[in-house]
């Protein structure tokens, strides 16, 4: 029995999915942009209360997951299935720290009074500094959400790998996992210096 | 049959972890050009950092540099969309 695998199309569709996250952050950007044409002095103002040392130590753990999980996809590919398996769990190790930080970092903010509709905010704050936070929530609370995302769909894609549905002749599912999971990191490539460096 | 469809061999460890080594050092470059003062020259380094960076995990970690001109066409034409998107916003804001 021969079973039709077409790699090309599923691949294909998982990238067009892509494009459409990629203009889904893109209406966000667009908004960053005009109001950082707007507000410059209150960008900058504002972004100098973010944590850059924070915001620095999530990129490296992002990216670092994100070079095991294409790892992960080289392992699976040369039928190394153990390591395979430890990639993946080690990406989903480093979303979840990446998360830990997050919270650490947003829950910081909240105790400054600096969270969407706060009273503190509205009063103590220009309207080009609150458009700067609000953004900053917006647009890495989706982002984070993402991350949740990607860690529920490598979960799941591990747990296919271990019943030896995805394996080294069938490994599609890893790679369109992995594929999301790079996009999850390229967004961030750009949050990051827009939001915490532009201080 | 379908050995063909997969495509190229898969790529090295160690190249993947060179590409790796080369995001950390361009996130040690966005983040110590960010401290010089160079006014608005400061947002448009950050953004070339970022696009290098994006192009690294594109073309290595998306292996996108492995697939045919079908897949490049199209991820070229989503930037350039977005380009059009952000540039024409701007041709209202900027001018008002």
């Amino acid at each position: 029995m021969t079973i039709h695998r077409d790699y090309t199309g599923s691949k294909m569709g998982m990238w067009i999915f892509l494009f459409t996250e990629i203009l889904l952050f893109g209406g966000l950007f667009v908004i960053y942009a005009a109001y950082h044409h707007r507000y410059p002095e209150e960008f900058h103002h504002a972004s100098k209360a973010l944590d850059t040392a924070m915001g620095t130590v999530n990129t490296v753990v992002l990216i670092t997951s994100s070079l095991f999980v294409a790892m992960a996809v080289a392992a699976l590919r040369r039928a190394e299935d153990a390591r395979a398996r430890l990639l993946v769990v080690l990406t989903i190790a480093f979303a979840g720290v990446f998360l830990v930080i997050k919270y650490f970092e947003w829950t910081a903010k909240f105790h400054h009074g600096i969270y969407p509709g706060s009273a503190e905010l509205a009063a103590t704050h220009a309207p080009g500094e609150i458009v700067f936070y609000s953004l900053y929530f917006a647009m890495t609370g989706l982002h984070a959400v993402h991350v949740i995302v990607g860690m529920g769909l490598l979960g799941f894609i591990l747990a296919r790998m271990r019943a030896g549905a995805v394996n080294s002749t069938d490994f599609v599912f890893l790679e369109n996992g992995g594929l999301y999971w790079h996009l999850v990191d390229l967004i961030w490539i750009y949050l990051f210096p827009l939001f915490y460096l532009i201080a | 049959m379908h050995a063909h469809e997969e495509g190229h061999h898969p790529p090295s460890y160690r190249l993947l972890i060179g590409v790796w080594g080369a995001l950390m050092v361009l996130t040690a470059v966005t983040v110590w050009v960010a401290q010089v003062p160079l006014g608005f020259l400061n947002v448009v380094a950050a953004m070339a950092v970022a696009t290098c960076k994006a192009l690294l995990v594109t073309l290595f970690f998306m292996h996108l540099k492995d697939e045919n001109w079908t897949f490049k066409g199209m991820v070229l034409l989503v930037f350039v969309i977005l380009a059009i998107f952000i540039g024409f916003t701007f041709f209202d804001t900027a001018y008002r």
